[in-house]
């Protein structure tokens, strides 16, 4: 019962997000503030992470290929097709889940344990729509240029690797990210990753914008936010592959 | 003016404000008084629509409050101001942006005048060269000051405050009492003070009503507090040693 009413008080909530903002100039410049603070602040991350993905995907496809008849321009088109179709859009949408997900539940709580919640209420401004949307519409922009930035850097990091470590040529590499390439992939992937923008904003920000308390509520706000997002990206990505995959 | 009739309040199923009837007068200051959870904070939280209330009416100069959309509430508060507990200050906007904000949303003024306006605000408080400041960077009374001067920038009709003198020492808190009185009468604003603190009582109470476990137990001016004969009342005022020492003197 208490999930039931939960998914109805998200919903009643997000009724008052996507509602008609007092004044769309300071929305404008919300959002483009949340996609500093949410975005460019996450590329870095998104680098890091895409490169040592895509190193170790290619790492390990080799150490698994013993077999002399499968060609080793494999090894790159095997890279290239787990960053676009899984890694770069829900590996990376989880990771923001925990590093975007925990700063807004802990943000929006904050503000409502100190009241300035309260004290934009009582100004006469609709609290949650100011304070949500532009962060959903910032990283429904931005996430996808992560994605993108995370398939190029992910399957440069293989590029890197199998160089490196001599475990493939550089000519088999690239003519295997080249090989049989579906750009309906990147399209699955963008779709997927502003469906998970969508969840990694709405439901933190839905856990700190009802939270009751202290600092300490605050702190498990931001934990059943993120856990919370991280399980349902898993979920949306069954259901997304089901749709646009089978 | 406000008005409230019959206002009830539960909290799982727990009545914390019993059938309160006030009128609370325009151009005054009204000071809420009463025990910690005794029921104020909710009554003035009811007042302005924070709290959903279960049966009575509130009326904002005969303007039903209950009855209205909330796009009409959303309109009716740009005509109230707030000074909350803790300040209640955006943490992430300095100063001078903190009190221009509610000009920024709602006015169509030009960033001279929204200057100007703020200046004449920070003036109003006594506060001077603290535009650029963090709220952080505030000691708690100027923190307060700030507060005022972002719940008045709009020319409230209504002024709410909880609790102004919490945390901040005796003398601080006279400096806000009498600012918050000194607006209220120059702006001619209806000002419902929410406060525990007897010293507030005597210096700014021009209409004090006494909330005793959700009941409105009295209702007064400052004047006549020491005199009242209700026992609630009495035990709140006279409960340090101090006052109980000064009415042995009287």
């Amino acid at each position: 019962m208490k999930i039931i009413e939960q998914i109805g008080k998200y919903f009643v909530l997000m009724n008052r997000v996507f509602s008609k903002p007092e004044k769309n100039r300071i929305y404008y410049k919300q959002v483009l503030i949340e996609i500093e603070s949410l975005g460019i602040n996450s590329i870095g991350i998104v680098i890091i992470i895409s490169i040592f993905m895509g190193a170790v995907i290619t790492l390990q496809t080799r150490y698994n290929l013993e077999n002399p008849l499968i060609p080793l321009y494999l090894i790159g088109l095997t890279a290239r097709d787990s960053m676009l179709l899984e890694f770069s859009s829900t590996i990376v949408g989880l990771i923001l889940a925990g590093k975007v997900g925990s700063n807004i539940a802990s943000e929006i709580g904050h503000m409502r344990i100190t009241e300035q919640i309260d004290a934009l209420e009582i100004m006469g401004v609709n609290s949650a729509c100011y304070l949500i949307l532009p962060k959903i519409i910032a990283t429904v922009i931005f996430n996808p240029i992560l994605t993108l930035i995370s398939m190029f850097v992910g399957v440069f990091g293989g590029w890197a690797a199998s160089v490196i470590t001599g475990a493939l040529t550089s000519t088999d590499y690239i003519y295997g990210i080249q090989y049989w390439f579906v750009p309906f992939y990147i399209t699955y992937s963008l779709v997927k990753t502003v469906v998970f923008a969508i969840i990694i904003t709405s439901v933190p920000a839905f856990f700190g914008y009802y939270v009751k308390g202290g600092a300490l509520e605050v702190g498990h706000s931001s934990t059943k936010g993120v856990v919370t997002s991280s399980v349902l990206i898993l979920l949306f990505n069954v259901i997304l592959t089901q749709l646009m995959l089978a | 003016m406000i008005k409230i009739e019959h206002l009830n309040k539960k909290f799982y199923d727990v009545p914390v404000l019993k059938d309160i009837s006030i009128t609370f007068q325009e151009g005054k200051t009204n000071l809420v008084i009463g025990k910690s959870g005794s029921g104020k904070t909710v009554l003035v939280k009811s007042i302005i629509g924070l709290h959903k209330i279960d049966s009575g009416n509130i009326l904002f100069h005969d303007r039903d409050f209950v009855s209205m959309s909330v796009r009409q509430k959303q309109e009716l508060r740009r005509e109230m101001g707030m000074l909350f507990q803790g300040g209640a200050l955006f943490d992430s906007l300095t100063v001078e942006e903190n009190i221009k904000f509610p000009l920024e949303m709602f006015t169509k003024m030009s960033t001279k005048e929204k200057r100007k306006r703020v200046d004449f605000c920070l003036q109003r408080v006594n506060l001077h060269d603290v535009n650029n400041l963090y709220p952080a960077e505030l000691s708690g009374g100027m923190q307060k000051r700030v507060a005022i001067a972002r719940a008045i920038v709009q020319n409230p009709k209504y002024l709410f405050c909880d609790e102004p003198n919490s945390g901040l020492d005796p003398i601080t808190a006279i400096v806000i009492d009498n600012l918050i009185s000194d607006i209220t009468h120059e702006f001619n604003i209806t000002t419902i003070v929410n406060t525990h603190d007897m010293n507030s009582v005597m210096e700014i109470g021009e209409k004090v009503v006494f909330i005793h476990e959700g009941e409105k137990s009295w209702e007064g001016t400052k004047d006549d507090v020491l005199s009242s004969d209700d026992k609630y009342l009495n035990d709140f005022v006279f409960a340090s040693n101090l006052a109980k020492r000064i009415k042995e003197k009287m």
